[in-house]
């Protein structure tokens, strides 16, 4: 279980998270949606401690992140970068298997190999890419890369940030498919970010709405479209006029 | 205001002295990185090829052109009191002492405090930093640890065949064209060069080559945001590792060889 308590984070003078309240029960699926720039990336990375805080708490499994063991937590979490974050010195499948590959998961290298493999292939990808480089892949490859990665030691906790964006349809639809599974399956508490409705009914439980810094709407996913929030109402349907400006 | 340039100069003379701070934090957290497991091997072996190996083409080179420079000098200033024959061992003194050393650590700052700097901050800058956090790996362990080592151990072995090659570089130019007997410069060399000479500037080389890699590191990991960020890093890092080499030796000579 995350619990996010009146969560704060400036940038100088912008201030972008202004007192978010939020919590996701243990093995349910919670999707972030907002316009880009309102800081769910940056709501990511503080959870992860990436980003001090300026106040509030963030607590996981009821210990308070900033003094907890990160270590621990770290140990069964993963994940997807939005800009995909491979390691460019690396070929590809060190990449999915890098946990494998050192420290206390470390595997022997054969079978590191094996599971790198297999979890490519899940996120519907052939083994001849395992060898190549990241530089080499277009960017909806190198998304799936990461998303490979970071199902790779079997997460309990896993975040994606904007797993679809700049994927086809149907591999949209794959990706959608893949995490539904992962949450389902594993049990594993997810957060996902993204701008994609389809992706937002495929994978949700619940769904939070973050704008002008705070949560605006939260709520189950079937409740999503007659929730009566503008913000939302707006937002699921593209209209171009409504609350939100559409120049921020 | 007449005295805007002076709150100028006060005010650089101040970030100077913050970065400095902020440069001898980081030098403490590699520190202490240093002393804890894990240590990852394989980033060590191929940071000592990136840094060591790959440098000895620059070193040879700056060393065999300094070696002869010096040679002709020496001769030029020799000859004003009738002492052209001091021209082997001041060459080699003046090799292993400083020049060695001093332009060796020079080039490879260039070289590696830059691309450590850039290859950093371009993972700084697409969360590949943040991306080793989340899979449970020490950035400072992964990243810095390994070239800081590579770079301190490297360096004096680069300097050795530095002083080796700018020697015979002298040698070339001092038999060549200063008409020296080849035997009798290679004696001299021998006889008036002594171990201090060398090893002090092996020590030297260590110590400039933990500088760049530090430096390089540290500008790496507080790189900007985007391509110009990196290329704010990596000039950063060059400068810093070139004035903090300078110093660093001017500061080693004074203990070395005085008192
Ligand atoms: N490290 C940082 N330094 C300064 N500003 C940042 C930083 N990270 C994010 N921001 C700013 O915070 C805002 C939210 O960013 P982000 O969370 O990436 O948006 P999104 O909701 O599209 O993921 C943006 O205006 C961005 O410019
Ligand atoms: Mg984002």
């Amino acid at each position: 279980m995350i619990q996010l308590e009146n969560v704060h984070k400036a940038f100088g003078p912008k201030r972008v998270l202004q007192g978010v309240n939020l919590t996701i029960p243990k093995g349910e699926s919670m999707v972030i949606i907002g316009g880009s720039g309102t800081g769910k990336s940056v709501l990511l990375k503080c959870i992860l401690g990436l980003i001090k805080l300026d106040g509030g708490k963030i607590l996981v499994n009821g210990e308070d992140v900033t003094h907890a063991d990160r270590d621990a937590f770290l140990a069964h979490f993963g994940m997807l970068f939005q800009g995909g974050a491979l390691f460019d010195s690396l070929p590809v499948w060190q990449n999915v298997a890098f946990r494998l590959l050192r420290g206390s998961l470390k595997r022997p290298l054969d079978e590191a190999r094996e599971i790198a493999i297999q979890k490519l292939k899940r996120v519907g990808l052939t083994p001849d890419v395992a060898d190549l480089f990241p530089a080499e892949l277009s960017g909806g490859m190198q998304k799936r890369v990461g998303l490979a990665r970071a199902i790779a030691a079997d997460p309990q906790i896993i975040f994606f940030d904007e797993p679809t964006t700049g994927l086809d349809p149907i591999m949209s639809g794959v990706i959608n498919d893949l995490i539904r599974e992962i949450v389902v399956e594993m049990g594993a508490t997810a957060m996902t970010i993204t701008h994609d409705m389809s992706s937002v009914r495929a994978i949700a439980d619940r769904v939070a709405m973050l704008h002008g810094g705070v949560i605006q709407w939260t709520g189950p996913v079937a409740q999503m479209d007659d929730c009566g929030d503008p913000y939302v109402d707006q937002f699921i349907n593209g209209r171009a006029d409504g609350p939100i400006a559409s120049v921020r | 205001m007449i005295l805007t340039p002076v709150a100028g100069i006060g005010r650089s003379t101040l970030a100077l002295l913050a970065g400095i701070g902020k440069i001898g934090l980081y030098f403490l957290q590699t520190m202490a990185a240093l002393l804890r497991p894990p240590f990852y091997l394989r980033e060590f072996w191929n940071a000592l090829w990136t840094i060591g190996y790959n440098s000895l083409p620059v070193v040879g080179l700056t060393a065999v052109f300094t070696g002869g420079a010096l040679a002709l000098q020496i001769y030029a200033g020799g000859s004003r009191f009738n002492a052209e024959q001091v021209v082997p061992s001041i060459v080699a003194i003046g090799m292993t002492r400083e020049l060695g050393p001093v332009l060796g650590g020079l080039m490879v700052a260039a070289r590696v405090a830059s691309s450590i700097a850039a290859e950093i901050g371009t993972m700084k800058v697409t969360e590949q930093i943040d991306a080793l956090v989340t899979l449970s790996t020490d950035p400072m362990k992964y990243l810095t640890v390994p070239r800081v080592l590579a770079a301190t151990i490297s360096v004096p072995i680069l300097v050795a065949v530095g002083d080796s090659i700018g020697i015979f570089g002298g040698y070339l130019v001092g038999t060549g064209r200063l008409g020296f007997n080849a035997a009798a410069y290679l004696k001299n060399t021998s006889d008036f060069l002594e171990v201090w000479d060398v090893t002090s500037g092996l020590i030297k080389g260590a110590v400039f080559g933990f500088l760049i890699a530090l430096v390089g590191c540290y500008f790496g990991m507080n790189s900007g945001r985007g391509a110009q960020g990196v290329g704010k890093a990596t000039k950063s890092a060059v400068v810093t590792a070139s004035v903090l080499i300078l110093a660093a030796n001017y500061l080693l000579t004074e203990l070395f060889f005085t008192g």
